[in-house]
């Protein structure tokens, strides 16, 4: 979507209108630092802990050497990446009581996946080698054991309801009992939701942690939550005690920014992500990833790291040489092709592009079409690689018989290399000049290759 | 009740952060100036009103500053309340007995449709209109229990299959009962669906498709209910399902939950979609008829 913008984008447009100045100035950090803060905001960061990350976010770019630095924007963008990164902090691992029976509550808002993930979470467990037990101690949503209760047969373990039973800290009480007499190791309670407002709902949760004594209690939050999210962290923390958070339907397009909010202001670490509609869905948290979501680019960061890695400097620099001599042959195109080969499945770094993973989904990337390719340009002598204006039909039926393709595929090639070519001709990349220098050295021509 | 009464109460969370922030900045600043102005704009952003509106809506207010010279508080609430008021559209749902409107909701997962779909069903037959639910959420465990339970509670006829059966198939039969008993309003409650999940779109379009061919006289409502808890990813999910089914309304529910029901301000200014129903809590008459002046009203400080 449009409106998102993604903040790498916009902060090359920063810098592209800072293009010519010689230097970056006080000003364009704080422009910089604006668009920041709204990047931030549009993904439901809390306001104040944008506010203060912006503070430190300024102390360190004033710090490190964006100003000197050729991509300030980049380098902006790094510094912000990694102080989310910090906040949200390593992953922790769920409580395991010493005693051998663990209990674990859920909790949240009314339509954040609770029963869903307590499902997800006895899987998860049952996984783990544990014996877990699900309790649903939800007396006020129509069908909302029943609901536990098919999904955890569906899992395979043990689930307690009482869908006649009034009073919640009762169903506890006696689903705690059930499971020390099924001897299961763990006791996942799936509360009721709440809308934080409700004095009686929440007087009746404190009731239940009185009576099982939690020694996980687990907040469940939907990523899509906007600003309201640490005020309702923080009533929770308050009134009932909050160990970590659970943050749950990931897989959408929501940028998740609650995350962050809820990490910096209450401390509590985030414990599993739920990223879909099965019960396998659900994930430990990377950090990075985390970050790069909320700042909606992807894993951009991954890729151009992966990027810088595979390609060969002195490659490179022979395929410039050979475009400076207004020549990009076959050979170029080979040499290219093994690179970004080097960084991967195809899918893997389309997966990484902004934007692009989501809709991904079930697509087939045909992987093998560059390496046909390959092999096609593999199977021509040298000659014709310099100078490709050889192949006529005879050879280019030689060329389809050697990389067993027809000669159809071998026409496709070609036509891409002249393609190829052409685009460079248009961006003044083929034949000396100062200027088209410059150009050239910013970016490998990687599309023409029909993936 | 009165109706005002039910925005006001049901907003007092918002109104009471806004209200706070305004008060702090007054005794902080005094007059509006440029500074206040940036904190009243960044304290829209955190009733979620969304970054563009909020911009929009200080942009407003610096106008009528620059052209009046009236800073006072009276003038500038004003004006923001206004502005804020233009943005978004109201639509009240009318179905007239005799002729079947069908009510096709749809949103995400846990905004509430099966819960708005039982109070609209209570609604129509408080009216006196006959009302059939179609349970087309055949995906989530149980969906299709909790669906009866409230037809039970709201005595309404509900139409099921079984869990994991084609939603489709359940619209078409609830259509031809609906058609077969003469009903009023046909309320179907589909599955709750990621905006970004292209098949479970696909199969959305499939139950607009059935609908459109079983029922082409009926008047149809397709109505995106959206959680007033959501973020910005409000605005993503509106457009989305607009694209797959067009949408003829919104609904905002758990707006008594929240302190930040400045998303309605939000989806309406970026999507231009009339906002029909509003939800401020569990009872049945909890849901109201969306009405834009009274929320705006509710929303704000009372000058």
């Amino acid at each position: 979507m449009a409106i998102f913008e993604n903040l790498s984008s916009r902060l090359t447009k920063i810098v592209d209108g800072m293009r010519g100045k010689s230097r970056v100035t006080d000003k364009d950090i704080t422009d910089m630092m604006r668009e920041i803060r709204l990047a931030l905001l549009e993904a439901d960061v809390n306001y104040e802990v944008v506010r203060d990350l912006s503070k430190d976010i300024r102390e360190k770019a004033r710090g490190a050497d964006v100003m000197q630095s050729l991509t300030p924007g980049q380098q902006i963008v790094k510094i912000v990446h990694e102080t989310i990164i910090q906040i949200l902090g390593e992953q922790e691992k769920l409580i395991v009581s010493p005693t051998g029976f663990t209990v674990i509550m859920l909790y949240g808002l009314q339509g954040t996946g609770k029963t869903t993930t307590a499902a997800k979470l006895a899987n998860f467990l049952k996984k783990e080698g544990k014996t877990p037990m699900l309790v649903s101690v939800d007396v006020h949503r129509p069908a909302a054991q029943e609901q536990l209760k098919i999904l955890a047969d569906q899992v395979g373990v043990e689930c307690y309801i009482d869908p006649d039973e009034k009073s919640a800290a009762k169903i506890a009480k006696d689903g705690q009992a059930r499971a020390r007499y099924m001897m299961c190791d763990t006791l996942i309670v799936d509360t009721a939701g709440r809308m934080t407002v409700d004095e009686d709902l929440m007087a009746e949760l404190k009731k239940v942690n009185d009576v099982i004594k939690p020694d996980e209690k687990l907040l469940i939050v939907d990523a899509m939550i906007g600003q309201e999210a640490v005020s309702i962290a923080q009533s929770f923390e308050e009134e009932i005690g909050v160990t970590g958070f659970i943050m749950t339907k990931v897989d959408g397009d929501a940028r998740g920014g609650a995350a962050l909010s809820i990490r910096r202001m209450t401390g509590k670490p985030i414990k599993m992500l739920g990223t879909g509609e099965k019960i396998e869905d659900l994930e430990v948290f990377h950090p990075d990833r985390l970050a790069s979501r909320i700042l909606g680019m992807g894993d951009v960061l991954t890729l151009i790291e992966k990027a810088s890695q595979a390609i060969d400097e002195e490659q490179a620099r022979k395929t410039m040489e050979s475009l400076r001599a207004n020549r990009f042959t076959m050979q170029n195109m080979l040499d290219q092709l093994e690179q970004v080969r080097n960084m991967g499945s195809m899918k893997d770094m389309l997966a990484m592009m902004p934007g692009v993973g989501k809709q991904l989904g079930n697509l087939d990337v045909d992987e093998t079409a560059l390496d046909r390719t390959r092999a096609i340009i593999q199977s021509m002598t040298v000659r014709e690689r310099n100078n490709p204006k050889l192949l006529n039909a005879s050879r280019r039926r030689r060329v389809a018989g050697g990389s067993g393709v027809t000669v159809q595929e071998v026409n496709r090639v070609v036509r891409q290399y002249d393609d190829m070519v052409k685009m460079m001709k248009q961006f003044g990349m083929l034949g000396g000049g100062k200027k088209r220098k410059r150009r050239s050295k910013r970016g490998m021509p990687f599309g023409g290759f029909g993936f | 009740m009165s109706f005002f009464q039910k925005f006001k109460e049901g907003l007092s969370k918002t109104r009471d952060f806004i209200t706070a922030q305004i008060n702090r900045m007054a005794a902080g600043f005094g007059v509006f100036d440029d500074d206040m102005l940036d904190e009243l704009e960044m304290t829209l952003v955190q009733a979620d009103c969304g970054v563009t509106a909020s911009m929009e809506a200080i942009d407003a207010v610096r106008e009528y500053i620059r052209s009046t010279g009236d800073t006072s508080r009276e003038g500038v609430l004003q004006t923001l309340a206004e502005t804020l008021r233009a943005m978004m559209v109201e639509k009240h749902l009318d179905p007239k007995p005799g002729e079947l409107t069908i009510f096709l909701m749809v949103g995400v997962n846990g905004t509430g449709k099966t819960t708005t779909s039982a109070k609209m069903a209570q609604r129509a037959k408080n009216n006196g209109l006959r009302v059939i639910m179609a349970a087309a959420d055949t995906f989530r465990a149980a969906a299709v229990e909790q669906l009866k339970t409230w037809g039970e509670r709201t005595q309404t006829a509900v139409i099921a299959h079984q869990t994991g059966s084609d939603p489709a198939a359940v619209v078409f039969d609830a259509i031809k009962s609906a058609q077969a008993r003469n009903a009023d309003i046909l309320i179907i409650d589909t599955a709750g669906r990621l905006h970004t999940k292209k098949n479970l779109m696909e199969e959305l379009a499939k139950i607009r498709r059935v609908i459109g061919r079983e029922a082409p006289d009926a008047v149809l409502e397709t109505l995106l209910v959206i959680d007033a808890t959501t973020g910005q990813n409000a605005i993503t999910q509106a457009r989305a399902f607009h694209e797959s089914t067009p949408l003829t309304g919104l609904v905002i529910t758990k707006l008594d939950g929240s302190a930040k029901g400045g998303v309605a301000v939000a989806v309406a200014r970026e999507t231009g979609l009339p906002i029909c129903l509003a939800g401020f809590g569990e009872q049945v008459d909890d849901l109201q008829d969306f009405d834009a002046d009274l929320f705006v009203k509710a929303l704000l400080p009372e000058s």
